[in-house]
């Protein structure tokens, strides 16, 4: 029996971040094998119109952008496979990867390009009622709540973008936000404000979804008064915010507080020799497609010269006898 | 689409699902759905390797309302799994080749 062959790069992730670093490593001849996992597409997938990606002056849906990418890094050779990743072991000069289906792949170095999950408010009733009139997918969901009256919390541009897409189906929107200031930017608060169908409930805090098979009502709290009161809706958008999806390499790599895979200045490079991060998985700041491209970009290019240029000598040396 | 989904309407939906000998893994989806076309390359595997004790059908909800209303799908993608026409698992949400198997398995 021989032994599986040591890949130079695996990547792990399906956003932009990972299909960017899949393209580059693809036309730079290291036949990259990809783990697209179930987030295949990544955050884009679950947004409609994307507006503001260069090159695409008329505007482009989220999932068919996302196509594009799979479809290039397709067009160079990159070895794409839905699986999920279990579990990495990234020390020394073979990581190794083993998927949920139970097999394991080895490579020289690693990419991880593994996004961020939607936040839940962790409230009574949440993920009870999930699928049952809680979501957070407006784009997937919305067609179910044509006529009716529905909720969408949060105060970031995606829930003013769910808010104002939402109006398409329901009777009426209430946005309901913690604060009263907005982290959306201006051009999507402005959008949401100009709304006729949507109502603003600053200051209000979600004690509880309520319902028992399906989504009857929304239990909040005035911030300021405290007084609590129900909103009777039957649907509810969940739009608070994502969390780095980093529990795959907890323990190993570096990462701050919240969860975020910590990088070495600007460059891609993490705390372990040859481990590479990019996208949401590092940016807490920007979380744009375009800037998780560009990280994507970078950590591709930063594993190139890496491989050809191992930093330590113990590194170089035992790559070398790897290498065959 | 595959081959190996089957296609079902509102029209066929007692025929094709609830009469079925075999298990059937039924798919709620629409083309608007992101999550949705994830996971369906998914499902044609699992309906390629089991082809013989599990059926997958695939029911647009936008032209098949009927069948989502009548089991309360108000989020996509929803799978349910039919046995001897009750629906006896649901699964919300796009997940992975192993992870989708490893909940159907106690079931088939």
């Amino acid at each position: 029996m021989t032994s599986p062959p040591i890949h130079d790069v695996i990547i792990i992730g399906s956003g932009p971040a990972g299909y960017t670093a899949a393209i580059y490593t693809a036309r730079a001849q290291l036949a990259p094998l990809v783990f697209e996992g179930t987030s295949f597409g990544g955050a884009l997938m679950t947004t409609t119109e994307v507006e503001n990606f260069p090159g695409f002056r008329a505007g482009i849906n989220g999932p068919d952008l996302m196509e594009e990418m799979r479809e290039q890094a397709l067009r160079f050779g990159a070895d794409l496979q839905m699986e999920d990743v279990e579990s990495v072991s990234l020390d020394g000069p073979v990581k190794e990867v083993v998927t949920a289906g139970g097999d394991t792949h080895r490579a020289r170095s690693v990419i991880l390009a593994m996004g961020a999950a939607a936040r839940y408010l962790g409230v009574p009733g949440e993920q009870e009622l999930l699928g049952r009139g809680v979501s957070s997918c407006a784009t997937c969901d919305g067609f179910f709540f044509k006529g009716q009256d529905i909720a969408v919390i949060g105060g970031g541009d995606s829930a003013m973008e769910e808010a104002t897409f939402l109006t398409r189906f329901a009777r009426s929107v209430t946005l309901v936000h913690r604060r009263d200031e907005f982290r959306a930017s201006k051009i999507m608060l402005e959008r949401a404000r100009a709304d006729e169908k949507i109502t603003f409930r600053t200051n209000t805090a979600v004690v509880a979804v309520e319902g028992e098979t399906t989504v009857t009502g929304l239990r909040v709290r005035d911030a300021v008064s405290g007084a609590e009161s129900t909103l009777p809706v039957t649907g509810v958008f969940v739009a608070i915010g994502h969390d780095p999806r980093s529990q795959l390499v907890r323990d190993q790599v570096d990462m701050d507080a919240d969860g975020y895979v910590l990088v070495d200045g600007h460059g891609t490079a993490t705390s372990i020799a040859g481990v590479f991060a990019a996208g949401d998985l590092v940016d807490r700041t920007y979380r744009q497609a375009i800037t998780a491209a560009g990280s994507g970009c970078a950590a591709a290019i930063d594993a190139e010269r890496w491989l050809a240029h191992p930093h330590d000598a113990d590194t170089a040396a035992a790559l070398a006898g790897v290498r065959q | 689409m595959s081959a190996a989904t089957v296609v079902v309407t509102d029209d066929t939906f007692a025929e094709k699902v609830l009469a079925s000998s075999t298990p059937v893994l039924v798919d709620f989806w629409a083309t608007w759905c992101g999550p949705c076309r994830m996971v369906a390359p998914v499902l044609d595997e699992i309906a390629a390797d089991k082809a013989g004790t599990l059926v997958v059908a695939k029911v647009d909800v936008d032209t098949n309302p009927a069948a989502a209303r009548d089991y309360h799908v108000v989020s996509i993608p929803t799978l349910i799994l039919f046995k001897n026409g009750q629906p006896v698992k649901r699964i919300v949400g796009a997940k992975g080749k192993a992870a989708l198997l490893r909940e159907i398995a106690d079931e088939l």
